[in-house]
C-alpha cells in the first residue's frame, strides 16, 4: 500500500518530444543521411537520362530509321542497318528462349515441384543467370562460331541470338515457375473433376491463368536482351549493312554505340547518342509495358 | 482433407492416346528443364577445354604475373584479375552504404508511400539502361567532369600508390563509378525485399520497450534481414566482377600494371571482349584461361549468395 502512495507522489515524467535529445539528434542525421543516399542513388538515372534525351532526340529524323550507316569520313547516313540487326537479333533469341523457358518452367511449377531434379534445376538457374554476359559470347564463339557448325557460317545473326537466348532462359523459366506456384491447386482439382488430362490442365488452365505473370517477365527478358552488348561482338559480330539473311553477320544498336563512341568522328559519336535515345526509349517502354501488365494483374 | 492433384492424375482412366500426349509433354517439359544444366555444363567444358593448353603452358604463374604479350607469345592476367577484383570491390564499397541506406529510406516510413514508390521504380529503371549506354555516358560526360577532381586528388596524395600516377583519361576510377551505378539497383531492390520481410511483430516488439524509429532500424530490423542484404551484396559482387561493356569502354584496357586506382587498367571481361575476337594461337587459350577464372569467381560468389539467401527465406 505504502509503495502505491510513494508511486502516486513522484512527478509525473515529461513525456514530451525533445529534439535536443541525443538519440533524437542522431535519428534525424541519420535520416537526413538515408534520404541524401536516396537522391544520390537516383541521380545517375537523371544525369543519363537528360545526357541521352539532349544529345539524341536533337539528331531524330526519319533518315536516321531509312538509311545505312554512314562510310567513315561522309555525312549522311542513319542507323537503319543496326536497327534491323537488333530486331532480328532480339527475335531470334525470343524465339529460342521463350518456348525453352516457358517448357522449363512448366516442369519445375507442375510436374516436380519438390523432386531432386527440380531443385538442382532450380539451382542450375539461378547459377546461370549470374553468368556474365561476355561468358554467353565466348561459349557462343567457341561452340558455334568457331566451329562453323551452323551450315558452314561463321559469325551469324542466329549465333548472337543464342548467346542472348542463354541469358534471357533464365529469367523466362524463374518467371514461368513462380507464376505458375501462384495458381491456386483448386483449379487444378476442378480442371481434374470434370475430365482434363494434365496436359489439357497445363495449356488450358494453369498457363492461361497465370499468362500475365509470364508476359512481365518475358518482356522484361527481351528488354534486358535488347541492351546487350558483350554476347553479339563475336557472334553477331557487326555489320554496316542490312542483313543478308540470318546466317549472315548482322548489326545492332548496342554493338553500334559500342564502335561509334570511340571513334574519333564527331558524325559516328553523334549517330551513337540517337542510337543510345533510340534503344533507351524501346528499351524503357517495355518496362514500363512489363509494369503495366503487372499492375493490371493484381487487380 | 485436400487430395493431391498428383492421385487424382493417377486414379483417372484414359484413353491411349490421351496418355501419350500426356507423356509426351511430361518428357518434353523434362526436355526443355534440362536445357539449362546442359547449357551450363557445356560452358564450364568448353571454356576449360579451351583453356587446357594455357593451363599447361604457364600454369599458376598465369594468375600471378602482368606480361601480356602477344608478339612474345607470354601470358600473365595478373593486371586483369587485379583490375577485376580492385574495380568490383572498391565500387561494393560505394554502392553497399548507398544501396542499403537507399532500401531502409523507402522501406521504413520516413516519406509518404507514393514518393517511396517513385524512388523505387526509379532505382529499378536506372537496371534498365544498357550498360553500353552508361559507357557512352561515361566516355562523353562523367570522365571529363570527374578529372579535375582525380587531378586534385593525385596532386594532394601522389605518395600513396593508389593514387601515384596522373588522370590522362580512362581509367580504373571511372569504372569504378559506373560499376557503382550498375550495381546499385541489385543492390536496393534485394535490400529492399528483405527489409519487407522482416515480421511486423518485430517492430512492434522494438517500439515497445522504446526503441527509436533508427534504434529499431539498426538494432533489430537490420540484423533480422542481414543475410538477404549480404546475399544481394554478394550478387552485385558477381555482377560488377563479371561486367563488361560500360567498363571496357571507360577502363582504358591497358595491360600494363600499375597500383594506382588513377590509370588505366583492364578487367578479365573487358579484356575478353577487346581481344577475344582478334586472338589467336595460345592468346585464345590465354584469354579462355582469363574467362575461366572469372567463371569461377563468379560461380562462387553466386552460389555464396544463393546460400545466403535462401538461409533468409528458412528463418522466417
Amino acid at each position: 500500500m505504502t509503495s502505491t502512495v510513494a508511486q502516486a507522489s513522484r512527478p509525473i515524467p515529461d513525456l514530451r518530444y525533445k529534439p535536443t535529445r541525443s538519440r533524437n539528434i542522431i535519428g534525424i542525421a541519420l535520416t537526413s543521411v538515408a534520404g541524401l543516399f536516396s537522391l544520390v542513388a537516383v541521380l545517375p538515372l537523371f544525369l543519363v537520362l537528360s545526357y541521352v534525351l539532349y544529345k539524341g532526340a536533337s539528331k531524330l529524323s526519319l533518315d536516321l530509321f531509312l538509311l545505312e550507316q554512314p562510310a567513315p569520313g561522309l555525312e549522311v547516313g542513319g542507323i537503319s542497318n543496326a536497327i534491323q540487326g537488333s530486331i532480328i537479333v532480339t527475335l531470334i533469341a525470343s524465339l529460342l528462349a521463350i518456348p525453352i523457358g516457358i517448357g522449363g518452367g512448366v516442369f519445375l511449377a507442375e510436374y516436380s515441384r519438390n523432386g531432386w531434379f527440380a531443385n538442382f534445376i532450380r539451382f542450375g538457374t539461378n547459377v546461370l543467370s549470374g553468368v556474365p554476359s561476355i561468358i554467353a559470347g565466348v561459349f557462343i564463339y567457341s561452340a558455334i562460331v568457331s566451329t562453323r557448325i551452323l551450315f558452314g557460317h561463321a559469325y551469324s545473326a542466329v549465333a548472337g541470338g543464342m548467346a542472348l537466348a542463354v541469358l534471357m532462359l533464365p529469367t523466362v523459366i524463374k518467371t514461368t515457375d513462380e507464376g505458375l506456384k501462384l495458381v491456386s491447386d483448386d483449379l487444378r482439382r476442378a480442371a481434374l473433376g470434370v475430365g482434363a488430362s494434365r496436359f489439357v490442365t497445363t495449356i488450358r488452365i494453369t498457363l492461361p491463368k497465370a499468362s500475365r505473370s509470364i508476359a512481365t517477365g518475358i518482356v522484361l527478358s527481351i528488354a534486358r536482351a535488347a541492351g546487350e552488348t558483350a554476347p553479339l561482338i563475336f557472334t553477331a559480330l557487326y555489320s554496316p549493312w542490312w542483313a543478308e539473311g540470318i546466317f549472315n553477320p548482322v548489326g545492332s544498336l548496342s554493338v553500334l554505340i559500342f564502335k561509334f563512341a570511340t571513334m574519333p568522328y564527331e558524325v559516328q559519336n553523334e549517330l551513337a547518342w540517337a542510337a543510345s535515345f533510340v534503344l533507351v526509349a524501346f528499351i524503357l517502354a517495355l518496362n514500363l509495358v512489363a509494369r503495366w501488365i503487372n499492375t493490371f494483374t493484381s487487380r | 482433407m485436400p487430395i493431391d492433384p498428383n492421385d487424382l492424375y493417377r486414379l483417372r482412366r484414359r484413353p491411349p492416346s490421351e496418355k501419350q500426349l500426356d507423356t509426351g509433354f511430361h518428357w518434353l517439359t523434362v526436355l526443355t528443364a534440362s536445357t539449362v544444366a546442359i547449357v551450363l555444363v557445356l560452358i564450364l567444358a568448353i571454356v576449360f577445354h579451351g583453356s587446357l593448353e594455357s593451363m599447361g603452358l604457364y600454369g599458376w604463374r598465369f594468375l600471378v604475373t602482368s606480361n601480356w604479350n602477344p608478339v612474345d607469345d607470354e601470358y600473365g592476367a595478373l593486371t586483369a584479375i587485379y583490375g577485376t577484383m580492385v574495380t568490383s570491390l572498391v565500387s561494393l564499397l560505394i554502392a553497399v552504404p548507398l544501396g542499403v541506406g537507399t532500401a531502409i529510406f523507402i522501406t521504413e516510413r520516413f516519406i509518404p508511400r507514393p514518393l517511396r514508390e517513385i524512388i523505387g521504380l526509379m532505382v529499378e529503371l536506372l537496371a534498365a539502361i544498357p550498360s553500353v549506354v552508361l559507357g557512352l555516358w561515361a566516355i562523353f560526360v562523367l570522365e571529363p567532369a570527374l578529372r579535375p577532381f582525380l587531378t586534385w586528388l593525385h596532386v594532394t596524395l601522389k605518395d600513396i600508390p593508389l593514387f601515384s600516377t596522373q588522370p590522362l583519361g580512362p581509367g580504373m576510377t571511372p569504372a569504378i563509378l559506373v560499376l557503382v551505378v550498375m550495381i546499385l539497383p541489385i543492390i536496393t531492390a534485394i535490400s529492399r525485399d528483405s527489409l519487407n520481410q522482416v515480421p511486423i511483430r518485430l517492430r512492434q516488439a522494438a517500439y515497445g520497450v522504446g526503441s527509436t524509429q533508427w534504434s529499431a532500424i539498426l538494432h533489430v530490423i537490420l540484423p533480422a534481414s542481414i543475410s538477404g542484404i549480404v546475399g544481394g551484396v554478394m550478387l552485385a559482387l558477381g555482377r560488377a566482377m563479371g561486367e563488361t561493356m560500360a567498363v571496357t569502354m571507360i577502363i582504358g584496357n591497358s595491360n600494363n600494371f600499375s597500383w594506382s586506382l588513377l590509370a588505366p587498367g583492364n578487367t578479365i571481361a573487358a579484356m575478353l571482349a577487346n581481344q577475344f575476337g582478334e586472338a589467336d594461337g595460345s592468346q585464345v587459350s590465354s584469354l579462355m584461361y582469363a574467362a575461366f577464372v572469372l567463371i569461377l569467381l563468379t560461380l562462387v560468389v553466386n552460389i555464396l549468395a544463393q546460400l545466403l539467401v535462401k538461409r533468409l527465406s528458412l528463418k522466417y
